[in-house]
């Protein structure tokens, strides 16, 4: 895990591109999943949890601050492995960016660009577009009280 | 494998020919493995042949045009819903109206009788396994008319708890509200029996067939049924269209849901008088091709026959029971086969019903996850989710033996050991 959060999404684009079909996609995602660190059992809260119709996830946000621009790192989990792959590759696009640099980009392209675009529908609603919106919120949160 | 083994009086491979999109090929030389008919079935050339026939040969509006087509149209809507009282059993074509499906009809008693007739103190009883359209229409109502709403509980292995039937069916229930067959479950509601004691109490029962009636003949005449609601695509019908079926005196008595074109008898400029039956309650212009070509689908079920589907799903149900029991943390919900019908649902430890899913898709086994549309019931079972495998009369022993090696690869890809047979 620590390596794919150093990885840059080029580098993630690379690593995708080398898989030849969903077959091989699907696979990286579940090792992607297992990878990805558990997030406390104390933080699975009611409040943290993103609705979804048929799995969870939950998700912290920290504003760091310290950096100007504040910098956003998330933490997120999901009960199904495959989701938890899906957000490993979310947390390699927006976790540590600044709220402009969330704000710019365009989620939808990327998971297209990634082969992923069927996993992130807002009618597929297992709680990943879900996240999205709520890290958009967040970063817009932050840009306002930043400015 | 020999598909004798079944005991069906039908040949399954015959059969599947029938239905165009099973011989379909999914990418990657994939066999299709359809196993989610419980949300929506298959259709049958016949039924997709039949809206062709519609569209290309005399299609127009219905009830207006006195010329060629409109005559035949409606000649071709009337024989739909003439096909669809003899299926149901009802006493008269005009207790039949086309609705957009379950949801829609169900929503007609509740908005058109609910609505009028139920007052502050009143009792609506349901069963803690509706499915969501038998449900939430009745929470609103309720919420408007000050009636309450009260659950006949299940018992541990998902069946209705008549022995506890008299706690919650009370002279003041007005309407009983339940599932003929549970959605998640399979079990089959001794519908009959709940009629018989809702009459006593002096209550409606409303049946919820949308489940039931692809593996069950259904009476509403013989069951004493006032209400019934099903949808044409669970049917191997077109989606779209559905069918509420209401008694002529209740019917009646009830002002309409939806107004406009078709439902009214004379219109003033400050008040309207209502058609006749079923007109009254079709207001606007139909589903007209999906409403002929359901009277399809009902003479293609009959014509196989429900003894030869039953037995022929029964020896599905009774293969994945056994089969799926070799999955180590297998645990399938709802009672014993001989209460249910084709649908299994079930949990295996470890392993996420949306992983599953998306796993047994990648051997092309269609299965559905999630809660189905029942959560109320998901809380009873515990679990937020689970995995559904549905069969119909097109699917095969075959089919069960790859769902079962589905499973075997989706736990080797979750990284969880156990005996593999494979």
């Amino acid at each position: 895990m620590s390596q794919l959060q150093s990885m840059t999404i080029e580098e993630l684009f690379d690593e995708f591109d080398a898989l030849a079909d969903w077959e091989e996609r699907c696979d990286y995602l579940i090792d992607l999943g297992f990878d990805l660190p558990k997030m406390p059992d104390t933080e699975k809260t009611e409040q943290n949890r993103v609705h979804g119709c048929q799995s969870n996830v939950w998700m912290v946000a920290r504003v760091n601050r310290q950096s100007d621009p504040p910098i956003i790192e998330f933490l997120a989990d999901s009960d199904a492995m495959i989701v938890r792959g899906l957000i490993a590759v979310l947390l390699t696009v927006y976790s540590g960016r600044t709220a402009d640099e969330i704000l710019e980009t365009d989620i939808e392209q990327v998971f297209s660009r990634l082969g992923l675009n069927r996993q992130l529908s807002p009618a597929r609603r297992n709680g990943l577009y879900g996240m999205v919106k709520r890290i958009e919120t967040i970063a817009r949160e932050t840009a306002s009280a930043t400015t | 494998m020999s598909e004798t083994a079944t005991g069906s009086v039908f040949d399954v491979q015959t059969l599947r020919r029938d239905f165009p999109i099973l011989g379909r090929e999914l990418s990657g030389g994939r066999p299709l493995v359809y196993l989610d008919s419980a949300a929506s079935a298959q259709k049958p050339r016949a039924v997709i042949e039949k809206e062709r026939e519609v569209y290309e040969n005399y299609y127009a509006n219905a009830y207006r045009g006195v010329y060629d087509f409109g005559a035949r149209i409606d000649e071709e809507l009337e024989a739909s819903r003439a096909k669809i009282q003899r299926f149901l059993g009802a006493a008269e074509p005009q207790e039949i109206l086309f609705t957009a499906g379950t949801t829609m009809s169900i929503n007609l008693v509740a908005g058109a009788w609910g609505r009028p007739f139920l007052k502050p103190g009143d009792e609506l009883l349901l069963t803690e396994m509706e499915h969501h359209a038998n449900l939430v229409p009745w929470q609103q109502i309720a919420r408007e008319t000050g009636a309450t709403l009260r659950f006949i509980p299940l018992t541990t292995d998902g069946r209705l708890d008549l022995d506890r039937l008299d706690e919650v069916l009370t002279e003041r229930t007005r309407l009983v509200a339940v599932t003929a067959m549970s959605n998640v479950l399979g079990t089959i509601n001794p519908i009959d029996e709940l009629a018989r004691r809702a009459h006593e109490r002096g209550a409606l029962i409303l049946v919820d067939a949308a489940q039931s009636v692809p593996h069950h003949p259904t009476n509403v005449a013989a069951s004493a049924i006032d209400f019934l609601a099903f949808s044409g695509h669970k049917l191997f019908g077109p989606t779209g269209i559905g069918v509420l079926y209401g008694r002529r005196d209740l019917l009646e008595a009830m002002d309409p849901f939806l107004c406009g074109g078709h439902m009214i008898a004379e219109v003033f400029r400050d008040h309207s008088t209502w058609a006749e039956l079923p007109a009254k309650f079709e207001a606007g212009t139909l589903p007209i091709t999906q409403a002929i070509a359901l009277g399809t689908a009902v003479d293609y079920v009959e014509q196989i026959g429900f003894d030869a589907i039953a037995a022929h799903e029964r020896a599905l149900t009774t293969a994945a029971h056994q089969r799926l029991a070799e999955i180590p943390g297998m645990q399938i919900h709802g009672p014993a086969i001989e209460q249910k019908g084709a649908i299994v649902s079930f949990s295996i430890e470890k392993v996420h019903p949306e992983d599953l899913a998306q796993l047994l898709d990648r051997k092309g086994v269609f299965v559905r996850h999630g809660h189905h549309c029942a959560m109320p019931l998901h809380e009873h079972l515990g679990v937020p989710a689970t995995t559904r495998a549905s069969f119909a009369l097109y699917n095969t022993l075959s089919e069960i033996d790859m769902l079962v090696e589905g499973i075997h690869f989706a736990r080797k890809k979750l990284r969880l050991t156990g005996p593999d047979p494979t």
